[in-house]
């Protein structure tokens, strides 16, 4: 584990942001955090980034507990997030490097790799001011990994970026997996969860409410659905199972509890020529939506 | 420590690399040294000579009493009646006439004039007559110039301080008042200045939002700490470029009007001299120059220098944890406005207070307000060039880093939980309750 939550508790002047959260984010995944506004995703990230302290629990980062010297391994990219507008851009990258903990030798040296690998090489003397808002996007995620961290915590990343920005953001993420970096993501697009993350957990109203793998989190919520294509005619009655939709030459089924496909597709093949049958994986949408109105409803 | 050197690194060349340091750097010099060489030039200054006519009835005057710079008499015959009307074709500035009985009748002498005449040359034409009336009214009342000159007796005192142990300091009180005046100022203008440059930076990190990704690299307080100190080095630079520049300005200055200079301000010497009233104001018109120069000599300059330098940087510190506190709670530089009354208003006092500190340097209430940490920079500073007792300056510096650990405690707290503080309208009260949130 790079990362383990234990027992977190934060809270404000008038609500609990935290309450006694658990969480463990594995080495080397990309991790996603979910979760409403308000729920209390932003109270974690900055808890992990030390810019405040829990009130109780503790953080343990790669088996120490968290403390000053783990900064310059955490790369963070703030949701909100914005750049001195008069300083050029490769002073501030320079800067912020440095305030990572990098020495002025290594970071050019980084840097100038970053702005080749980016295509971005004229841009050093560029004052902040004169990018375009894609141009800011990309060097504030060049501050962000270019001092190499072991933790990469990105809050809703992809806002705001053109989809050829957000390919080139999802590509460097990736291959910065690829070097062993854990990813943390914060986020509401579920198609990003679905496409990158290994790990999820749901955090709403200040509990961790579903966590684990993706795949595993994804079967605890299959509804045994299955879609079918077929030719010829099907009953109107199939012995466990009971058919949704009948559109065409397709239709959904739901399996009854207990009742294995393979007993269902025995069934159906003596009726119709079987083309196709799916299972109906449920979306990270519907799962959010469903876990965060059961939790709401509790309250 | 390698961090908040860092940050001092970046808010020091950002600002010092900005076209506005450098104007105000250098045009306070160059005002300075305008404000000295402006009158040097203008009594330098080939002055236009106006032309008089002058018609004396009385027969007193010779062509030697009416010497002057500006003024060039000729005597003429005839009637006034007629010469009034012609002086002007003749090219005359202006036709004086002088009655027989002008010394019983001083109020016959009469100044005609085409357009209207300058107050200064009305003075100069009166003066030259009234300096020989006198001298023959006091011909003939027995007095001879000679007696009259050596009745004008020069007074001009020197002030000597003496402390409790009968050492003695002489001392200017006018070069003290303008050496303090002017410290005064610097140090008002500067905490205001400086002050609210710090503000305006963290209002910068806070608005640009770029305040997160930095303190998720060091903590709050380092980044505070690293702009007041970056911000306060500006400061001092600036300090140093205005003493070099105006130093050497002024040099310049001197050098190019060289010896010409010298003899103007002889030759103005000794034609005010001749008229004896302008020996009894003659210590009044010393140049201000000459006074704080004078000062100077008189009063402990490391001293002053190391307590200017304390005062500054200290008081900066003190107001400049308050800017930013405010800053952190707001948004925009305007939103900031109702809360920098707040600051302001100790440092505006105390540069009102500054004004009577300097009348009587050791009423109490110069005492008390060269003590309590808000007005102390400012007062303490104008006190100084007078002579103040040893305890009173270490208390005073004292009580002045307690008020800055004081306000610099209250900043941080508010500063820490202000910067993440986003979207909501802060009301004293919202600002009284982060100083008692937890980290």
């Amino acid at each position: 584990m790079i990362l383990s939550v234990r027992q977190v508790v934060k809270k404000y002047q008038d609500h609990l942001a935290l309450d006694h959260i658990d969480l463990e984010i594995p080495k080397g995944k990309i991790f996603g955090l979910l979760g409403p506004n308000g729920a209390g995703k932003t109270s974690l990230i900055r808890i992990i980034n030390q810019i405040t302290a829990p009130d109780f629990g503790q953080i343990i980062f790669d088996g120490e507990p968290l403390s000053a010297k783990h900064v310059d391994q955490i790369g963070y990219l703030p949701e909100e997030r914005g750049l001195y507008k008069k300083m050029k851009v490769g002073d501030q990258l320079l800067y912020l490097a440095q305030l990572k903990g990098m020495s002025k030798s290594e970071a050019i040296s980084k840097l100038k790799d970053w702005f080749i690998r980016l295509d971005i090489k004229d841009w050093w003397n560029k004052p902040v001011d004169d990018l375009s808002k894609g141009m800011q996007q990309k060097t504030q995620f060049i501050a962000t990994v270019v001092h190499e961290p072991k933790l990469l915590i990105l809050d809703e990343p992809f806002s705001g970026f053109d989809p050829i920005n957000a390919n080139m953001l999802k590509d460097e993420i990736l291959a910065i997996k690829e070097r062993g970096a854990t990813i943390l993501f914060s986020t509401h697009r579920m198609e990003t969860v679905e496409e990158l993350c290994d790990d999820i957990a749901l955090i709403n109203h200040s509990r961790v409410v579903l966590a684990g793998e993706k795949v595993e989190v994804q079967n605890r919520y299959k509804q045994h659905i299955f879609k079918i294509r077929y030719i010829g005619n099907l009953p109107h009655e199939l012995g466990g199972v009971d058919i949704l939709t009948v559109n065409g030459q397709s239709a959904t089924l739901k399996l009854a509890d207990g009742i294995r496909s393979n007993e269902v597709i025995s069934q159906i093949i003596t009726h119709v020529d079987l083309l196709e049958f799916q299972e109906i994986i449920p979306s990270f949408n519907d799962i959010f939506i469903q876990v965060v109105n059961e939790t709401n409803s509790y309250e | 420590m390698n961090k908040i050197l860092l940050i001092i690194q970046r808010e020091y060349i950002t600002r010092v690399l900005k076209k506005s340091f450098w104007i105000s750097s250098l045009l306070a010099p160059v005002l300075i040294t305008a404000i000295y060489a402006i009158p040097i030039w203008l009594a330098m200054k080939d002055k236009e000579v106006k032309r008089v006519e002058i018609l004396d009835l009385s027969a007193l005057w010779k062509k030697s009493d009416l010497l002057d710079k500006e003024v060039q008499f000729d005597f003429t015959t005839g009637k006034e009646q007629d010469l009034k009307m012609l002086f002007a074709s003749k090219g005359y500035d202006a036709f004086v006439s002088i009655p027989k009985d002008v010394l019983t009748n001083p109020k016959g002498v009469h100044i005609y004039t085409a357009k209207n005449i300058g107050m200064s040359l009305k003075e100069s034409v009166e003066k030259l007559i009234q300096n020989k009336a006198r001298h023959e009214l006091l011909l003939k009342a027995g007095i001879s110039s000679q007696i009259y000159e050596s009745t004008q007796v020069d007074i001009d005192s020197k002030t000597i301080t003496v402390s409790t142990d009968g050492q003695e300091t002489s001392s200017s009180s006018g070069g003290a008042m303008i050496l303090a005046g002017i410290m005064g100022l610097v140090l008002y203008v500067t905490l205001l200045l400086y002050g609210s440059q710090v503000m305006n930076g963290v209002i910068e990190e806070k608005s640009s939002r770029i305040i997160e990704v930095i303190i998720s690299s060091v903590k709050p307080y380092q980044l505070l700490l690293g702009k007041i100190i970056g911000v306060g080095l500006v400061g001092l630079t600036q300090f140093l470029l205005w003493i070099v520049l105006t130093f050497g300005l002024t040099q310049v200055t001197s050098k190019l009007y060289g010896e010409k200079e010298k003899n103007t301000l002889t030759q103005i010497k000794q034609i005010e001299s001749t008229s004896p009233e302008s020996v009894m104001s003659r210590s009044e018109n010393e140049s201000p120059m000459s006074e704080v120069t004078k000062v100077l000599e008189s009063t402990n300059i490391p001293l002053i220098i190391a307590a200017f330098l304390f005062y500054f940087f200290v008081g900066y510190m003190l107001y400049s944890s308050l800017f930013a506190a405010i800053g952190s709670a707001v948004e925009s530089a305007t939103e900031a406005q109702q809360f920098t009354f707040i600051v302001m208003i100790p440092i505006i006092l105390s540069f009102l207070m500054a004004q009577y500190t300097m009348q009587d340097p050791d009423s109490t209430i110069a005492f008390w307000a060269s003590m309590i940490p808000f007005t102390s920079p400012i007062n303490m500073m104008v006190r100084l060039p007078y002579g103040v007792p040893v305890w009173e300056l270490i208390l005073s510096m004292a009580l002045l880093i307690l008020g800055f650990l004081g306000c610099s405690w209250v900043s941080a707290r508010i500063y820490r939980v202000g910067i993440l503080m986003y979207g909501k309208k802060v009301t004293w009260k919202e600002l009284g309750k982060w100083l008692f949130y937890k980290g």
